[in-house]
């Protein structure tokens, strides 16, 4: 057994070795990771709570809630600005500390519970303030990331591995025999695995909005157009790897490349709200980070398409980049 | 070239790092004909034949259609059926010859096509629980669905048993009364025997002979060709007069004069309790050219 066992492992590991792109991205991709999470996590430790302060008189300072450690102290020009922040969670609290120590708190949000503990226990006068607005709860917030973090791994993973497993196995070579042209092919990927998207994105929407008793703000047309134009951004972004590899470890590591940032930076899970500005930046990048940042604004905020044209514009503009350069690069048959 | 010529092939070459795939091959393909491509494995036959398709560029040389470049006019009029294809999965018979069927502007009813290729009681099947004959039908039925003026052949029957076989020879007679000019590779000389009115024989990326089967054999051969087993042949039998041809198992004499042959062959003690006696065909012919068996 030990010896058939062994044959097995020295021949798939000659494989691996021999296939250098593969070996080559093997080794590359967890030392991106590496470098990656240095550059997020890395440095100073990064505060657990983030505390808008209006207006920062020398009064203030000495004040013992400002000297507690793992939060950070953003200052905020107005009160109805800063209020906004609370309720969409994007601060953990607000707080005046001229005329007595004022607050404005989420109560539905579970970090501004346990800051608002380390508040009044060192400060036992501070003031509660209302909150004047609907407070966005955490779940609400969150879902319109999840719905798009989900369209993401449909859109780069769904129509990766096909075209790469038609190349593979000789469909694609059959299709090139016919006077279907690259584009064409292309394009009826991107169409079927739309519809797709769009069908459980609105089954998602439908099914857990009525779990947690959700009612987008704005309207669920802008929703769809720019479920619409996400999804075919990041089903072109898909297209792009799989134009012209023949190796699922080359394309399953280039998806995970693409996926693994998003997935962290767009905001899905947390407020970049804080993040150096070059994370800020980076993220803005990303097909993803526009997406979510359009549909909370829609969801969230009830946004009309003027606020969401500039995230539009540019996922309208990423895919027909990411299209052009796919139908350029693309390649019927392995060489 | 003639002026009828479907498909020309000038001076073809394919170059790969290691090795010259085809080197400086040239014919023409009349309208009409069944036209076969016959070498062993590795001899150029589906470099040859995937450059005429239009599927892999060549380092030199052209292929021309109707006396033009390779163009989409040529990709609306070819029929191919490759060595190897998978289809896309999850579909019925009928569902993958739709899928190409909507792939061009002009062409036979699916149903026809179906009919054609014996399908018609396959059609509503998955496409993977086919036999090996079943697919290969399902190939010819997805080449033939645009009505092709050229059919591309490559290897159509290797792997299929005798009788799928048969089954698919009777399917290109079919093919070859409506006219369509075929373009076949095969190293199975019976199958270009039976179907190619003219051949062109390849070894080592080269054309070593070139013509209607008939006429190649009456070029290189006598009236009929003697076999006995090797080893029943004694060494002393080599120095008689006589045209000898090794093979792996026998030796073959080729002779015109029959009576005379066998008569040197008893005077000289030869046995001849296995001889066979047989015309020439390609494969003997192959082996005259080349001094190499052909399915070695």
């Amino acid at each position: 057994m030990i010896k058939r066992l062994l044959s097995v492992w020295h021949a798939r590991n000659l494989e691996f070795l021999r296939d250098r792109p593969t070996l080559l991205f093997t080794l590359l991709l967890p030392l991106g990771i590496v470098i990656s999470m240095g550059f997020i996590f890395g440095g100073p430790p990064r505060p657990l709570f983030t505390v808008g302060l209006l207006g920062t008189g020398a009064t203030t300072a000495s004040h013992p809630f400002l000297h507690e450690r793992y939060t950070q102290f953003v200052p905020v020009k107005d009160q109805a600005a800063g209020i906004s922040e609370v309720t969409h969670q994007r601060i953990d609290l607000l707080l005046a500390l001229d005329g007595g120590t004022r607050y404005w708190v989420n109560t539905d949000s579970p970090k501004g519970y346990i800051v608002e503990k380390l508040l009044i226990a060192a400060d036992p006068a501070a003031r509660r303030q209302p909150v004047t607005g609907e407070a966005v709860p955490y779940v609400n917030w969150l879902f319109p990331g999840v719905l798009a973090m989900n369209m993401m791994f449909s859109c780069l993973f769904g129509v990766g591995y096909v075209v790469l497993r038609y190349r593979k196995n000789g469909f694609l070579k059959r299709l090139h025999a016919t006077p279907l042209s690259a584009f064409e092919f292309l394009t009826a990927q991107v169409l079927s695995r739309l519809t797709l998207i769009i069908f459980v994105t609105a089954v998602l929407y439908i099914g857990i909005g009525a779990i947690i008793h959700f009612r987008s703000v704005g309207s669920v047309a802008l929703l769809v157009l720019i479920a619409v134009i996400g999804s075919l951004s990041m089903i072109a972004l898909g297209l792009t790897v799989a134009a012209r590899f023949a190796s699922e470890e080359v394309v399953g590591g280039l998806l995970n490349l693409l996926t693994w940032p998003m997935m962290f930076l767009s905001g899905v899970w947390f407020s970049l709200e804080g993040s150096p500005r070059w994370v800020q930046r980076v993220a803005h990048l990303f097909p993803l980070t526009q997406v979510i940042d359009a549909a909370r604004a829609v969801m969230l905020d009830g946004a009309g398409i003027q606020r969401i044209t500039p995230n539009l514009i540019y996922l309208a503009v990423t895919t027909l980049v990411f299209l052009a350069f796919s139908a350029w690069s693309f390649r019927w048959r392995i060489d | 070239m003639p002026e009828s010529a479907n498909l020309e092939v000038h001076n073809l070459v394919k170059q790969y790092p290691a090795v010259t795939a085809v080197d400086g091959v040239s014919f023409a393909v009349p309208e009409g004909i069944c036209f076969g491509l016959l070498g062993p494995n590795g001899a150029g036959k589906t470099t040859t034949i995937e450059i005429m398709e239009g599927i892999l560029p060549p380092t030199s040389g052209e292929v021309r259609y109707r006396g033009e470049p390779l163009g989409p006019r040529f990709r609306e009029e070819a029929g191919i059926l490759f060595q190897k294809t998978a289809l896309q999965e999850f579909l019925t018979v009928r569902q993958s010859v739709a899928l190409f069927r909507g792939l061009y502007r002009q062409g036979l009813d699916v149903d026809e096509v179906l009919n054609l290729c014996a399908l018609d009681k396959l059609a509503e099947r998955d496409n993977r629980k086919l036999s090996g004959g079943q697919q290969q039908r399902l190939l010819l039925a997805i080449a033939l669905v645009n009505d092709p003026k050229v059919l591309f052949l490559d290897e159509p029957t290797t792997g299929l048993d005798p009788q799928a076989r048969r089954n698919f020879w009777e399917l290109v007679e079919s093919i070859k009364a409506r006219r369509k000019t075929i373009i076949l590779t095969t190293h199975y000389m019976e199958e270009a025997q039976l179907l190619c009115e003219e051949i062109a024989i390849m070894d080592r990326g080269r054309i070593i002979a070139q013509g209607p089967p008939q006429r190649l054999l009456r070029e290189h051969f006598a009236e009929v060709l003697l076999e006995l087993p090797r080893q029943e042949f004694p060494e002393a039998a080599r120095r008689l007069p006589l045209k000898l041809i090794d093979a792996s198992d026998r030796i073959e004499i080729s002779t015109d004069d029959l009576d005379g042959t066998l008569r040197t062959l008893m005077e000289a003690r030869v046995p001849l309790r296995n001889l066979r006696i047989r015309p020439a065909n390609l494969e003997d012919l192959f082996l005259e050219l080349t001094g190499k068996e052909l399915r070695a």
